[in-house]
């Protein structure tokens, strides 16, 4: 049986078709894209939810914010909360953020200019329905295309985000070390994507829907395969 | 009878997070034309709101429970001032 999905089309959403092509044509799932409105009605049945990259809203007051508030996130957030496997890549991991689901801000990147480049992401832990065939420290390239991905959190938070394990994934160089320049947007501790404590509600600001065919990769590299093989093995693994 | 009052909230960073925006505005703008005594500058955000309230008090605490209920800044990563001008 394919994996059943569905991903939330807002307003301004603009990778929603990227995603949905990685997952049907490259993954051979079954993928749903429903415009928010409708998708208030239709989000149960689905092994996972999908919150797409975009601008949604026009990123007006703050990157995600207004996504956040549409009644159909008030349904994730139950989901979610039920254990359902929710992921946001770079506007959804706004969007995500904003919601409450996870924790932390994205905010306008150090360098004040749209972050558009292939970037290493470092597994950080394998307990995330996006990381579970991978190796802690492995690398995966994976673009990144943003302007308000720097990650931030208080001390305390960020005390508590490591201590619990939720960092998820980290920018690296080509020797797997955070450095600087290796971080697009100047996240903190070069956060690059986090879970919540379950695992099951995952963001991050790097697009893997776009690093998961040789042919648009540097590299020849199929990397972003991996965070959906994952989620497949999430679900054969319970 | 309720009044019309002019609320001005200001959304900036928290201090312990950079400001390239400020940093950038303060270094190549106003240090390089001269106005060295310049010493920071923080950027921000200004939401300029109407409402009717029935006094001042009354139109600040709306604004508050507004600006909290509906995030309009994230206690994370910014801090809020209200005041009403008119």
């Amino acid at each position: 049986m394919p994996m059943r999905v569905i991903v939330i089309q807002f307003s301004g959403s603009t990778c929603d078709r990227d995603l949905v092509s990685a997952m049907k044509d490259v993954m051979g799932w079954e993928v749903d894209l429903v415009w928010y409105n409708n998708a208030l009605k239709h989000l149960e049945g689905y092994d996972a939810i999908f919150l797409p990259g975009g601008f949604t809203y026009g990123d007006h007051l703050r990157a995600g914010i207004i996504a956040a508030y549409t009644p159909v996130m008030k349904k994730v957030k139950n989901l979610a909360n039920e254990g359902l496997p929710v992921l946001g890549i770079c506007n959804g991991f706004q969007i995500l953020v904003e919601s409450g689901l996870l924790p932390g801000a994205l905010i306008g990147n150090d360098t004040l200019r749209f972050s558009c480049k292939w970037t290493n992401l470092r597994i950080e832990t394998t307990r995330s329905a996006a990381t579970n065939i991978a190796n802690k420290g492995d690398i995966w390239r994976v673009p990144v295309a943003h302007g308000e991905g720097r990650y931030f959190l208080d001390e305390k938070g960020l005390k508590d985000l490591n201590e619990n394990d939720q960092v998820v994934w980290r920018y690296v160089n080509d020797n797997g070390e955070t450095t600087k320049v290796a971080n697009p947007n100047g996240s903190i501790e070069n956060i690059a994507g986090i879970c919540n404590l379950e695992g099951n509600v995952v963001g991050l600001m790097p697009h893997p829907e776009r690093a998961t065919e040789a042919i648009i990769s540097p590299w020849g590299s199929e990397h972003g395969k991996f965070f959906f093989q994952s989620l497949e093995n999430y679900f054969g693994g319970r | 009878m309720p009044s019309q009052f002019l609320a001005e909230i200001i959304i900036e960073g928290k201090k312990n997070a950079r400001d390239p925006e400020g940093e950038t505005i303060m270094r190549d703008l106003m240090i390089k034309h001269g106005y060295d005594m310049v010493t920071s500058v923080r950027s921000g955000k200004i939401l300029k709101v109407t409402l009717e309230a029935k006094d001042e008090k009354e139109a600040k605490e709306i604004c508050w429970k507004m600006v909290n209920e509906l995030r309009i800044y994230n206690p994370i990563a910014h801090v809020c001032t209200i005041q009403i001008v008119k």
